[in-house]
């Protein structure tokens, strides 16, 4: 199957081990990503409260350019991309009048947005396209051990208008499926669809650290031996600042933060150095002798 | 037909003060809410269960309750739509204000969050002869905020809330919008000098809770965002929130895409050497581990990037 595929800034910046685990079990999954050569960033939202109609100029040629290649599913990583590209697809298509005044913005670089693409991150493509029952031969390491803490975030869910959550209600459970797939047991906990603090970072740590660590601690007190994010932007401050939400919360909390690729990839059998295990802060040594991947 | 709710019981004036699940079955019609179960309940099995309700029409905003845990009014959420598989609906009172009792909460945390923003207008100048008049345009803006019912549903599933009682929450910032962008009202640069400080406007996570869960369409994260916008437009610049907004753009015109590391710097202040020392821990974790992307100049530029910086410069000024 062959997609176009937008990666994304973190995964080519602050979390590598995505990029490179994605495309590790993309291979086994006989998945053909093309990356789109020049798409923009997508705006993370941050651009856009400089101006809705910058971010969505931007992503319209992102758009154009997919279509462009013929291949008309985009293909994201990051459920902040994700998010994003849905709502700017979302106003360009039922917005009146709206579609045209962008395309006439983009016509100076030769491009023309028709309105044709569909934008899916690699956890519903793995459940709506592939299907866990093509997934699930695949599967050499069963994560039976392991119990794992799905951890949703904001942009893979809201607004659930623009990301079609009402057509397809079942995307609010892909990542438990997607465990369970791999033979692990999925962890309810509060805070699974919740923020993970790292839009305000940089503007309020203190509030960040402590999103960290009520999550991480929350996971943990319902049993889980590591959590799974479909977001690297939730990976980055969960996995990176956990030390820090340690010393705020005052307690040891060691909670490994796996990508969804990353997780997929353990019950295929990849080794920890082809998924980039060792880029993480809290240790995922523990997680991986559970689930015998060897090293 | 048969409808089971678990709901959340707690009397904190009690000898048990902490909270426990009590699950009612009742037998009820199809189109029966959730408030409508609530009440049978209350009237045919369990007097003590405490609710608070008046209109049954969503236009009063008594009845915000969490139903499986996300804020709705009972009183508009058909049973049939929130019942799962497994048959049980989950009822609780609203989060991030204290329980009163079982399902009503304490809404002073509420009305604090709207005073605070000052909710009435503050016209300017002489007072006209006869009534304030604002076009129809400029009021066709605020048709949407002023839909609030002050039900609390935002508040009660704010995610910045829960970790930081100060922040003034979604319900209070929408209010603060519908007053700065009423044209009657001569207080904006007050308003949005107040709402640039802590708490404010730079405090929200983005993180759409509250535009999910509003019951009136009033989207209020949205108009944290638009909020975030008077206060650059203004002038006020000497934020991180501003910076990091800034520095995000710069980057994404320059380069076409996000340069991570100096992202963070400029946002904390290129001389803010206090912050920038105490981030060295985690930068060097990052680098260790090959996770800290190479900064500017060193920062490649996209294929393309001339054409992104060109939409920038064309857009420069369009909201």
């Amino acid at each position: 199957m062959k997609y176009t595929f937008y990666p994304g800034c973190v995964s080519r910046g602050g979390a590598p081990e995505l990029y490179t685990s994605t495309m590790a079990v993309a291979e086994k999954l006989g998945l053909e990503l093309e990356e789109i050569v020049g798409a923009a960033c997508t705006g993370a939202g941050v651009l856009q409260e400089k101006g809705i109609k910058l971010g969505d100029t931007l992503n319209a040629r992102t758009f154009a350019m997919a279509e462009r290649m013929g291949h008309t599913t985009i293909v994201n990583i990051c459920s902040t991309g994700q998010g994003v590209m849905a709502q700017a697809n979302y106003r360009l298509l039922n917005t009146p009048g709206y579609l045209e005044e962008i395309n006439e913005i983009l016509k100076e670089e030769g491009l023309e947005y028709q309105g044709r693409v569909v934008i899916k991150h690699l956890a519903w493509v793995l459940v709506e396209e592939i299907g866990l029952d093509a997934l699930r031969p695949l599967i050499v390491r069963p994560l039976t051990e392991l119990h794992i803490a799905p951890f949703y975030g904001c942009y893979i869910l809201r607004p659930s208008w623009a990301l079609g959550i009402d057509e397809n209600p079942g995307r609010e459970q892909y990542l438990e499926q997607i465990i369970e797939a791999c033979g692990g047991e999925p962890v309810n906990f509060p805070g699974r669809t919740k923020c993970c603090g790292f839009p305000i970072l940089m503007i309020n740590e203190r509030n960040s650290v402590a999103m960290v660590g009520n999550h991480t601690l929350s996971a943990k007190d319902h049993g889980a031996d590591a959590m799974v994010t479909p977001c690297p932007l939730c990976h980055l401050n969960l996995d990176g600042y956990q030390p820090k939400a340690s010393s705020q919360k005052g307690t040891k909390i060691n909670m490994p933060i796996l990508h969804l690729p990353q997780l997929v990839g353990m019950a295929m059998g990849l080794s920890d150095r082809e998924l980039g295990m060792h880029r993480h802060v809290v240790s995922t040594k523990d997680v991986m002798a559970k689930a015998s991947v060897r090293a | 037909m048969q409808a089971t709710l678990s709901v959340r019981r707690q009397d904190p004036e009690s000898q048990q003060p902490s909270s426990w699940m009590q699950e009612y079955t009742v037998e009820v019609p199809e189109h029966y809410t959730v408030l409508d179960a609530l009440i049978k309940v209350r009237e045919e099995v369990d007097p003590s269960l405490a609710i608070r309700c008046s209109c049954r029409a969503a236009i009063c905003g008594s009845c915000a309750v969490r139903v499986n845990g996300r804020a709705r009014l009972a009183c508009n959420t058909k049973l049939t739509n929130v019942t799962p598989e497994h048959g049980v609906v989950v009822v609780e009172p609203m989060g991030n204000q204290p329980v009163v009792k079982d399902l009503v909460v304490d809404l002073s945390v509420f009305w604090n969050k709207i005073r605070a923003v000052a909710p009435y207008l503050q016209p300017e100048g002489p007072e006209p002869e006869e009534e304030y008049i604002a076009s129809n345009e400029s009021m066709l803006l605020l048709t949407e905020v002023m839909g609030c019912i002050m039900c609390g549903a935002c508040v009660s599933d704010c995610t910045a809330l829960e970790v930081d009682s100060n922040f003034l929450g979604p319900a209070a910032l929408a209010k603060a919008f519908r007053f700065t962008e009423d044209p009657r009202d001569g207080a904006d640069a007050d308003r949005l000098q107040s709402l640039n400080e802590y708490s404010g406007v730079w405090d929200c996570t983005r993180c759409m809770m509250c535009v999910e869960v509003c019951p009136k369409g009033v989207a209020p994260m949205d108009r944290i965002m638009a909020l975030r916008e008077r206060v650059m437009d203004a002038g006020m610049t000497n934020t991180v929130g501003y910076r990091h907004v800034a520095a995000f753009a710069e980057s994404v015109e320059h380069a076409g895409w996000l340069d991570e590391t100096m992202l963070a710097v400029k946002s904390w202040g290129m001389f803010n050497v206090p912050k920038l020392i105490a981030a060295l821990p985690v930068g060097l974790r990052a680098l260790k581990r090959g996770k800290l992307p190479m900064p500017a100049p060193f920062h490649k530029k996209r294929p393309g990037h001339e054409n992104v910086a060109r939409i920038f410069k064309r857009l420069e000024g369009q909201k």
